[in-house]
């Protein structure tokens, strides 16, 4: 068996598996100590670094750090780790002084911003400091796109909207709002440097079905009626509402049906839960507010009588599951279900009918832009795609990984520097120990269960259609919770040279994690071997060179590890240590793009 | 030693026995021995042993006397029976919990200065009685608790940690026990799992005194070079006679074992372990054979390890004393304290 190869910054890395998960690779073990350290102005800092709106996702964030989480592999639930992003967000001093510094000398740079959501201001953020001069194109009154018009205010205050957007533009960003771009080709000739698209996929997909155009004026696209309620325009509903869609933006729209007016929101599935896009906590909202979630019935037609929609008839759904996959389907009865309004919540795309097609931006078969992966750049240099524009519908945190990966293109493009020319991820490791049997980390494990968010009462919070409904942790909550957090980026790092085999860190591991083996064939081989067999492959082995007196290997299964530190406390030769990894990860302020300049310190 | 307790943790792909519990639940306290002793890994292997073999904690009773080892009953097993006596005395006190209640699955556990110095009496009548007791020695070669002199059990030609020389001869407790007229007697090393567990569970199956030597270093006193029990000297120089096999219990009934070439032990479970030999002229049933090859072996440096020797055969100690066939607890009142006018009548036969 080949030893693992530590030096490779990625494997610490991956055994921090929220980190290794979420998109802009926050630093959550990070953020979580400072929280429990009261510190949470730093904790919101360390957010800010790679996340940029920690008030915002710490709200509405799809938190794929979570399902990741090695606690929910220890005991049952993950860390809470996006509502204690709230937390530091919520609890924060004035920040302003600690925002990177935005030269009063520009670098003579400007950038064309399309569009003022998420992905335009993470590239602003991180060019502003750099001496960019950003103009943003908005096609509406106010910045944050999809964060201000698909996400309910009774998620997501429009307080905390404003200071997080607010932080960035206050840097100079020229914003023009009310200002749509209706030619990239005209924009193109304006002379800036480069172009960044981030403009969403701002179009609702339709549902073609009998009756749609008879009962238009009561049929809605789920993402136009959120704006339109947003902005003031909609403020009713019928009685009878249905969903059509089981994703985030029906949960935004059932919800949201219940505070202008609806009596009764059936949410429509065509599929069984475990297909549901919607994410468990929004189902969960969502149902605590009865909401009523039917699954199993496929849309079949709009029922209009006499100029007025009455409902819709679908057709009742049966399915063959075998591991999780529908293998086959039929229809096993038609039914009528009364609506007075339809909301249509079947997913959006992309569109850019102002970027004309003999410009050299290449598009796909499905129309959409050509897009690389790493560097974000289209076909036509110079012209950058991130956000939901760039591969369709994903989320919040992606489009700020998306901003932070442009903004680094850009840098190099516009100083003519090969877009490709990016720094790696690095790992840097450093000891944790303090005395003999003291570690400068909360290494007991908290055997506490998750803490419930608070929600205002059923009865308050529909009076107002921006009351926030979640509460935040209290401070015993947040005490609580942030020792749930088990450390993964306190990493146990082994010595083979120092082992003498004696058996204290295999004995010691309350979950079993260790063996010393003589190895086996192949992976699969010893993943059977060892003192618990490691069934999750998803997770790494940790091999070690041969081992001084017998040649055998210390191997390590990094699934349930606690890093609790005891393998360490029990080792009487520190061949084991608790190191901290830190995840250095490269923005554009670190690509040198001049050469002979020495970069500042410290 | 460990600050910090070790967390209960409910982990999802845990494993249990047939009785639904996990090996953690075969634990006991939190060790104070140092970091290293290889006792802690005796524990360990004690731990997988009765988990592994499905024995209810409460059928069990450990026993100790004084010393490092002696500490050893309190980390494992917390739910079973114990009793923690003077130096040397363990075996008394076995002697008298299994003649009070002969169906406990009895484990006393004690180390060389406890039994081959202050209890060397003590020890050798355990194992002349052969009352049915696994009896681990956890053999260091010093004196721990009290910084490190040399035992009993230290070589002649071993270096303190201050660098002196053992002059005095070593009491080996497997050829002791042999010649004392032992029914079972083993050698292991503490990081030796493999073999370490599979002799553990054979003792606790075997009727009547199981010896089980095991050579534990001292990772504090004893573990530098020089010693001639480190971590380091153990792995060098010993040398295995046996390996154990496991038979699960479907397999067992069916099976076929070649005296000349193995030695099958049935457990608790009704599964067999099977020693095989690995020296073709080893012979651990013949009490001469395995003195002489002990001492063969001795001379060359070597520590044998492996089932050395095993009559299954001799009588225990109730079968010896014809006593009776269950647990006196189990036994009427009326007939177990029949009264002043039965003892005046036993008095009167005896005058």
């Amino acid at each position: 068996m080949k030893p693992t190869e530590t030096g490779d910054s990625e494997y610490f890395h991956r055994v921090v598996d929220c980190q290794w998960a979420c998109p802009a690779h926050t630093d959550i073990p990070e953020y979580i100590r400072l929280i429990a350290q009261g510190r949470f102005t730093d904790a919101y800092m360390v957010n800010r670094e790679s996340n940029i709106f920690p008030g915002i996702l710490g709200r509405v964030c799809d938190r794929p750090c979570e399902p990741a989480c090695r606690r929910a592999r220890v005991d049952e639930k993950p860390v809470a780790i996006c509502r204690l992003k709230r937390v530091a967000a919520d609890h924060k001093d004035d920040i302003r002084e600690r925002l990177p510094k935005v030269p009063e000398k520009k670098n003579g740079k400007r950038i064309a911003l399309v569009g003022a959501g998420c992905a335009s201001l993470a590239v602003c953020n991180d060019l502003m400091p750099l001496g960019y001069e950003c103009t943003i194109f908005e096609r509406l009154s106010v910045p944050g796109g999809l964060m201000r018009y698909n996400i309910p205010a009774f998620r997501l205050p429009a307080e905390v909207l404003d200071e997080e957007i607010g932080y960035i533009i206050d840097m100079g960003v020229d914003l023009r709002l009310n200002a749509p771009v209706a030619s990239m080709k005209a924009l193109l000739d304006e002379g800036y440097d480069a172009v960044f698209v981030g403009s969403g996929a701002p179009k609702g997909k339709e549902l073609n079905l009998p009756g749609r155009e008879e009962g238009d004026a009561r049929i809605h696209i789920g993402i136009e009626w959120l704006e339109s309620v947003a902005f003031g325009h909609t403020k009713g509903i019928g009685e009878k509402v249905l969903i059509i869609g089981v994703g985030n933006t029906a949960m935004d729209c059932c919800r949201t049906s219940l505070r202008v007016g609806a009596e009764s929101v059936k949410v429509m599935a065509r599929k069984p839960r475990q297909f549901f896009k919607a994410s468990d906590w929004e189902l969960e909202d969502a149902e605590e507010e009865q909401v009523e979630i039917i699954i199993n019935h496929s849309p079949k037609e709009f029922v209009v009588e006499d100029g007025q929609l009455k409902g819709m008839v679908f057709e009742v759904m049966e399915y063959d599951i075998e591991d999780g996959r529908i293998t086959d389907s039929r229809v096993v009865e038609e039914t009528f279900i009364e609506a007075d309004d339809v909301i249509l919540a079947i997913g959006q795309e992309t569109a850019f009918p102002w970027i004309e097609r003999d410009i050299g931006i290449e598009f796909n078969e499905w129309d959409e832009p050509v897009v690389d992966r790493e560097t974000y750049q289209s076909t036509l240099s110079g012209v950058f795609f991130g956000g939901d524009a760039a591969f369709g519908p994903e989320n919040i945190i992606w489009a700020v990984e998306h901003g932070h990966q442009a903004a680094i293109s850009i840098h190099n493009f516009v100083h003519d520097k090969p877009v490709t020319e990016r720094l790696p991820r690095t790992v840097k490791l450093s000891t944790r120990k303090m005395g003999i049997h003291e570690w400068s980390y909360s290494n007991d494990f908290d055997p506490a269960a998750r803490r419930q968010m608070e929600h205002v009462p059923l009865a308050e919070r529909f009076r107002e259609i921006d009351t926030e409904v979640e509460l935040g942790f209290t401070a015993e909550q947040t005490a609580c919770e942030v020792e749930r957090c088990l450390n993964c980026d306190i990493q146990t790092v082994f010595f083979d040279k120092l082992c003498i085999e004696c058996d204290a860190c295999i004995d010691i591991c309350p979950t079993q994690c260790l063996t010393i083996t003589p190895g086996a064939d192949n992976e699969d081989a010893l993943r059977q071997e060892l003192t618990a067999p490691a069934e999750n492959t998803d997770q790494p082995l940790y091999i070690s060179e041969q081992l001084e007196q017998t040649g055998r290997l210390m191997v390590k299964d990094e699934n349930v590890c606690l890093h609790c530190g005891l393998c360490a406390e029990r080792c009487p030769t520190a061949a084991w240590d608790m190191q901290k990894s830190f995840v250095d990860i490269p923005y554009a302020r670190d690509h040198d793009v001049m050469p002979c300049r020495q970069r500042k310190t410290g | 030693m460990s600050f910090i307790t070790k967390p209960k943790v409910e982990w999802s792909g845990q494993r249990r026995n047939p009785l639904g519990l996990t090996i953690r639940d075969y634990e006991g306290g939190m060790s104070t021995l140092c970091a290293g002793c290889g006792h802690d890994s005796v524990t360990a292997a004690l731990v997988q042993a009765f988990w592994e073999l499905a024995i209810k904690p409460e059928q069990v009773i450990k026993m100790s006397g004084i010393g490092c080892s002696s500490k050893t009953p309190a980390y494992f097993l917390n739910g079973a029976h114990g009793f923690n006596s003077v130096h040397g005395r363990m075996p008394s006190v076995a002697t008298g919990a299994l003649a009070a209640h002969r169906d406990l699955i009895a484990v006393g556990i004690s180390g060389d200065g406890d039994s081959l110095s202050i209890g060397m009496g003590q020890f050798a009548h355990a194992v002349r009685r052969n009352i049915n007791l696994l009896y681990i020695i956890e053999n260091n070669g010093v004196y721990g608790l009290t910084k490190g002199q040399f035992s009993a059990s230290a070589d002649p030609g071993s270096k303190s940690k201050a660098g002196i020389e053992n002059r005095q001869q070593a009491i080996d407790p497997v050829a002791a026990a042999i010649s004392l007229g032992g029914s079972f007697a083993a050698r292991s090393f503490s990081g030796d799992k493999k073999q370490l567990v599979p002799l553990i569970k054979a003792g606790l199956a075997h009727p009547g005194c199981a010896v089980l030597d095991v050579i534990s270093p001292c990772v504090t006193f004893n573990d530098h070079e020089g010693s001639t029990k480190s971590y380091a000297w153990t792995r060098e120089h010993h040398e295995s006679v046996t390996v154990a096999d496991l038979v699960e219990p479907a397999e067992a009934i069916e099976a076929n074992y070649d005296e000349g070439e193995e030695l099958p032990v049935k457990l608790h479970d009704d599964s067999v372990i099977r020693f095989r030999k690995l020296e073709a002229d080893y012979d651990p049933g013949d009490r001469a054979h395995a003195l002489e090859y002990l001492e063969r072996h001795r001379a060359l440096g070597k520590v044998v390890t492996g089932l050395l020797y095993r009559d299954s055969d001799l009588p225990e100690f109730h079968q010896l004393s014809g006593t009776a066939l269950q647990p006196l607890r189990d036994i009427e009142f009326d007939c177990l304290n029949p009264g002043a006018d039965a003892l005046e009548d036993l008095q009167r036969k005896m005058r």
